[in-house]
């Protein structure tokens, strides 16, 4: 219990200390944002420039001409109510509004790529430990190293010029077919399946490598400790030993990794789904950034940031739950 | 000085007695010596010439001619210039900014260790990659030390907290209390016996931080954020999506394979290098 509420405690510092530094990175922007818009608006409705430039204010939820703590007080007023302003070039859209609809696409993607690429990465990791030599260990050992070296933007390049410009079997943008009606029916899952393949496989391919050398790295270490050694002494048979023992106790340090795994992923987000048009978070971010739409940009960084805190907060408590030992310390 | 060039000698023996370390070393000085020998030696011509477009490799365009006429090569050679260059910034600078915090944070302990590691957790909890675009757009990058000073500000939480760790359980180790016990002053210990310890550590995350920036750069570079040079790779990569209709049109595949294949080079030479540079460095992991 007290390391629960220790670990809610950090989760929630990290929380605000996330929000102030997104909101000095929104000051930062060049010149005054909202300026050209009250402008546009005091001449459209025929109203004061003062009057035009507080509704434009209000909307975006960000008044630069106040002083310093005044935005923040109403910057973090404005996120209690749930209020992130709205987007500047659309001003209909609010952006809590466009999150709630990207959201839950990328959170799609990126855990079935996670399950995939961690239950991937653990059966190779641990096959690798085991056989020290051979064709499979030197295949696996090719295939990381290739993959580590080229950026996983790349590789969703190519996947999209091969299987979406050249082959036609995959569409160029979206997350469902317009022909489908959302629900619980099986067009729509099979067309959200057909939509999502190419990024998955992007984050699956990239993401397994790094999975496979922790795991191989995490297994070597068992297999030198003592209880491996005094199971063989027993003469418990090794495939026992390697899937009771080994695996069990090397999977463990991996679910840390897993929320750093997933903040990377998101990360990387931009790119990829940009690259695919896979519209999610990523993808909105890049439009965002492509079109100056700071004040939708700063909604989707906060979004993702706390995702990622999020992430971080229940990898500590599964570690703990896994392994004791955490919580006394 | 005899000490020093002793175990310069005994380095690159160690190099080059692993396979991986020696293939790293080969590839990094091909790389440095295209970027300083190479472009000084080839001169670079950013004329349009439209009739001389997509042309194939022939003696005068030994990786032919790009979307309007301007040879390949030259190019990629007077970008890894720019490549390199900015990798190096980057890994110094976040490098400089990790040592300072982690090492503070560690030696200081106490609030200013948890102030420390909080800040550097901040850092390491928001996505590195967008928040390094909206900060190349704040910034409104133009050159080569603004860009290497952004992709720093993201990548040195990392450095940081190993560095701190590092020292924590150095600190700890017995031959410094031992010296500690001594009375040996405090800068002695740091520079004679703590320092020399995190070498290899810190060689390792240099080229770690090397090999990210670069490549998180040509990220930025596709999205339009940083576009200082044309001749960059990344902004060939994104020049060649953008202009050669690259999907449907195989006349454009050898500047849109270039750099991608020079950037996977590099970073494979940093691979394969940093695992030779740990076993180089560090002497516990020779033996055995």
């Amino acid at each position: 219990m007290n390391y629960f509420l220790r670990k809610l405690g950090t989760s929630l510092l990290n929380l605000i200390a996330v929000v102030v530094t997104i909101f000095i990175v929104l000051r930062m922007m060049p010149g005054d944002i909202i300026e050209p818009m009250a402008r546009e608006e005091a001449s459209r409705l025929g109203i004061t420039y003062e009057e035009a430039y507080e509704r434009v204010a209000d909307r975006y939820n960000y008044n630069p001409q106040e002083p310093i703590y005044q935005q923040l007080v109403r910057y973090v007023k404005g996120l209690l109510r749930g209020d992130l302003g709205t987007s500047m070039l659309n001003p209909k859209n609010t952006v809590v509004s466009i999150l709630s609809v990207a959201l839950p696409w990328t959170i799609f993607v990126v855990s079935i790529s996670l399950i995939i690429s961690f239950i991937l990465g653990m059966q190779l990791g641990a096959l690798m430990a085991i056989r020290k030599r051979g064709i499979i260990n030197n295949s696996i050992t090719f295939y990381v190293t290739i993959v580590s070296a080229i950026p996983s933007y790349i590789i969703a390049i190519i996947l999209s010029i091969i299987f979406v410009y050249q082959l036609r079997l995959f569409p160029k943008s979206g997350v469902y077919s317009i022909d489908v009606t959302p629900g619980f029916n099986m067009p729509f899952i099979l067309s959200v399946l057909h939509y999502s393949v190419l990024p998955i496989t992007t984050y699956v391919i990239t993401s397994t490598g790094g999975w496979i050398l922790n795991m191989k790295g995490s297994s070597v270490h068992v297999l030198g400790s003592d209880y491996v050694f005094a199971a063989q002494a027993r003469g418990i048979p090794e495939k026992i030993i390697m899937r009771r023992y080994m695996k069990k106790n090397a999977m463990i340090p991996m679910i840390t990794i897993l929320a750093m795994a997933f903040g990377g992923m998101i990360g990387g987000a931009p790119l990829i789904e940009g690259q695919f048009q896979y519209l999610g978070m990523g993808a909105y971010l890049a439009k965002a950034l492509g079109e100056r739409d700071f004040i939708l940009y700063q909604g989707l960084l906060l979004c993702i940031s706390i995702s990622v805190i999020l992430a971080n907060l229940v990898a500590d408590l599964l570690y703990s739950k896994l392994d004791p030992r955490i919580r006394l310390e | 000085m005899t000490r020093l060039l002793h175990s310069f000698k005994d380095f690159f023996k160690v190099i080059f007695r692993n396979r991986q370390a020696t293939i790293g070393l080969f590839i990094l000085t091909f790389f440095v010596l295209l970027a300083t020998v190479g472009a000084a030696l080839t001169p670079l011509d950013m004329t349009v010439d439209y009739a001389n477009r997509f042309q194939m490799p022939s003696w005068k365009h030994p990786l032919g001619t790009d979307y309007v006429g301007r040879d390949i090569l030259a190019q990629v050679i007077h970008g890894s210039r720019d490549v390199i260059t900015l990798g190096v910034v980057c890994a110094v600078m976040a490098l400089g900014i990790g040592v300072i915090i982690g090492s503070v944070s560690a030696f200081v302990g106490g609030f200013t260790d948890t102030l420390l590691s909080f800040f550097t957790n901040i850092f390491l909890t928001i996505p590195a990659f967008p928040l390094m675009l909206i900060l190349a757009v704040a910034f409104n990058v133009q050159n080569i030390w603004a860009a290497g000073f952004i992709l720093a500000i993201v990548s040195w939480g990392g450095v940081a907290r190993v560095v701190r760790g590092q020292i924590l359980s150095l600190k700890h180790a017995e031959y410094i209390i031992a010296c500690r016990i001594m009375g040996l002053k405090y800068w002695y210990i740091i520079f004679k016996e703590i320092l020399p310890n995190m070498v290899s550590l810190l060689a390792v995350q240099f080229i770690g931080l090397f090999q990210n920036g670069i490549a998180s750069s040509m990220g930025l570079m596709m999205l339009g954020v940083l576009t200082y040079r044309p001749t960059n790779w990344g902004v060939m990569l994104s020049l060649a999506l953008q202009n050669t209709g690259i999907a449907y049109n195989p006349k454009g595949l050898i500047y849109f394979v270039t750099p991608i294949v020079c950037l996977a080079l590099l970073q494979l030479g940093c691979i394969f290098f940093s695992s030779g540079i740990d076993q180089a460095l560090n002497p516990r992991l020779r033996t055995e």
